[in-house]
């Protein structure tokens, strides 16, 4: 039988994400985690600018909108002052990726502890679907009308990755949220980036592949299909730097 | 009097001694000593300190620790503040609470590293995009400075604003006996985000923007009419009144005095809060001045607008003319300001207005 899903109250409103997107899923799975670590009324989200903006006007919860990419020096200064207050950044790709790698970047090389939670949709969503780092090579964007160009404009790359590869972190990990077997996976990852957090252990960073149909042209079921089959290819799932506790487990 | 101390380091004590729960900063010259010295001092103290990969970063991490309540500061000169606008505007915008500290030094671009005034544009204007000011502080001395450090961030709270403390480069650079202030232990803020949701939000595209107008002019209006600070001497008689803030401001009233004793009828304005400006300076200058003079370190005149503004609003039945002596960088010495008065009564220098 289908166990019923309760939404927790702070994630429970409407957020005008356009239909089939992955944002509302995200967000619903962090404040699950939240509820089940106990963390609902000690929580404060840096919010980046984009699509994850819309989570202002929805969000039960204690929030400060950052300016455009700068979400992890903002939970950076908050940590610092209240250590004992759960920090996560909600940030899309553009944000935390192209104009924020710098001080997303630098919060993974200072193993910060915080927690950081990134939406790839391989685009710019809020400002209709123009190129990111993380868009494929030849995808079509508004700013890359005939597919993406590589060669000029570089390849797309893997931060969760390159953060465990590189930098003594404490959890680096990317999911989907394409089926129900990947969104449990995800929760996982998010409630596994928290509890690092929680225990000290350091930063974490959870990478979410996430449809954005508006921007891509599709219907939802569509967007589902692509981040499957032409964005998993390139960013595979899974856990790139695992816990301590997890590996002895 | 107390110890010799440097002016930067000076600052920082102060700072500490105030309160400052968090400092973040880039180092860039004039203005490094004061994170030199926080970098080991706040860490003493359980409090922190984070040298941060940019000035872009670390006024971001002043926004976090700020949001959270806390007293929070960074400190830059030149292009390290060029750097931090968009967050100051945002700070601004959240009516947060948080002190930056301008070091200034002299130029554009990278600029160099001579003492300077001439950011009082920017910083009297609120630097960043939109439509906010920050309050300034524009000290003229160590000890000065020192005893605005703690009202830097009252006023900052007060008001929900920036507070940006305007020094030079050669006050943080210099020496001078100084006696330091106490300790405080500030309250978190009632309106700091703690985890709970205490303080209701609502989202960016749900604002207001008319409403928030009328209440941030408000808001100016009170501070304009609360917190002007100056300090003026012989402007009741005077036939011509000088006006300059910080180093140069100090160096005037030496000129002045020297001025007087020669015989001439000359007085001074010395703005301690460059913005809010000190209009009611004004009001106690002789009606029948000749004219005002504005002795500034920088290149074009930037603060001489603000006196031309001010005097055509206090004295409005006839155009007083005005001056502008800039010496570009460093500190006017009195020979500058006498010789250019020469210049002035003898009918040599055009005024600007
Ligand atoms: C400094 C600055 N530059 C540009 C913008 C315009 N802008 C708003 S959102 C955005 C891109 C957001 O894309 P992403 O982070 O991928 O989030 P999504 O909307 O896809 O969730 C841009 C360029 C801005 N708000 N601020
Ligand atoms: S534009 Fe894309 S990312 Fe933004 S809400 Fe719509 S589907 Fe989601």
């Amino acid at each position: 039988m289908a166990k019923e899903r309760i939404v927790p109250v702070m994630s429970d409103n409407p957020m005008s994400f356009c239909p089939g997107c992955g944002h509302g899923i995200v967000i619903r799975l962090i404040t699950e985690c939240l509820e089940e670590l106990n963390q609902l009324d000690n929580i404060i989200f840096p919010i980046g600018v984009g699509c994850s903006s819309l989570l202002g006007g929805g969000l039960v919860a204690d929030r400060i909108h950052c300016p455009h990419g700068r979400a992890a020096s903002v939970a950076t200064g908050m940590k610092r002052v209240t250590p004992e207050t759960t920090i996560v950044a909600y940030q899309g790709d553009g944000d935390a990726y192209n104009i924020g790698i710098s001080e997303t970047l630098n919060a993974a090389y200072r193993n910060e502890n915080i927690t950081v939670v990134t939406i790839n949709n391989s685009n710019f969503g809020m400002t209709g679907g123009q190129m990111s780092w993380t868009s494929m090579p030849k995808q079509k964007t508004t700013t890359s009308p005939k597919g993406r160009d590589c060669e000029l404009t570089g390849q797309p790359f893997r931060f969760p990755e390159m953060v465990a590869d590189q930098f003594n972190i404490a959890y680096s990990a990317r999911g989907s949220v394409t089926s129900p077997k990947n969104v449990n996976k995800l929760k996982r990852y998010i409630k596994n980036g928290i509890q690092a957090q929680l225990n000290g252990e350091g930063y974490s960073v959870i990478e979410a592949l996430s449809p954005c149909p508006t921007n891509w042209g599709l219907n939802a079921l569509k967007a589902m299909e692509r981040v499957e089959e032409e964005l998993v290819p390139f960013y595979p799932l899974g856990v790139f730097k695992e816990r301590e506790e997890n590996k002895n487990a | 009097m107390g110890d010799m101390i440097k002016g930067n380091i000076a600052i920082a004590e102060a700072a500490v001694r105030a309160g400052v729960q968090l400092y973040a900063g880039y180092p860039i010259t004039p203005s490094t000593e004061i994170m030199e010295y926080l970098s080991g001092r706040l860490p003493e103290l359980g409090r922190s300190f984070i040298q941060a990969e940019s000035e872009v970063s670390s006024i971001n991490m002043v926004m976090g620790a700020s949001a959270c309540g806390f007293r929070s500061l960074t400190a830059s000169s030149g292009p390290g503040i060029s750097l931090k606008q968009e967050c100051i505007s945002c700070i601004s915008d959240e009516e947060l609470a948080c002190v930056v500290i301008n070091v200034v030094r002299y130029g554009n671009g990278l600029g160099t590293l001579y003492s300077s005034q001439c950011d009082y544009f920017r910083e009297t204007r609120g630097g960043g995009n939109g439509d906010y000011r920050c309050i300034v502080l524009s000290p003229e001395s160590i000890q000065e400075a020192v005893d605005l450090m703690a009202p830097a961030f009252d006023l900052a709270e007060k008001y929900r604003i920036v507070t940006i403390f305007m020094t030079e480069g050669a006050l943080g650079q210099m020496m001078e006996p100084c006696d330091m202030p106490d300790f405080i232990e500030p309250k978190r803020h009632s309106w700091a985000l703690n985890g709970t949701y205490s303080n209701k939000k609502i989202g960016i595209f749900d604002r207001d923007s008319m409403k928030e107008a009328e209440a941030l002019n408000k808001k100016h209006e009170l501070i304009k009419a609360n917190e002007q600070r100056w300090e003026s001497g012989q402007v009741e008689d005077a036939d011509y009144v000088f006006v300059a803030f910080g180093l140069p401001g100090r160096s005037v009233k030496g000129a002045v005095k020297e001025l007087r004793e020669e015989g001439h009828k000359v007085g001074f304005i010395r703005p301690i809060t460059t913005w809010p400006f000190p209009e009611k300076a004004f009001a106690e200058v002789n009606p029948n001045v000749k004219g005002f003079i504005s002795v500034e370190a920088n290149a074009t005149g930037q603060l001489v607008d603000d006196v031309a503004l001010t005097a055509k609003k206090v004295i409005n039945e006839r155009n007083v003319p005005v001056w502008c002596l800039p010496c570009v960088y460093g500190v006017p010495t009195l020979k500058f300001t006498k010789e250019g008065f020469g210049r002035i009564i003898n009918g040599e220098l055009k005024e600007v207005y």
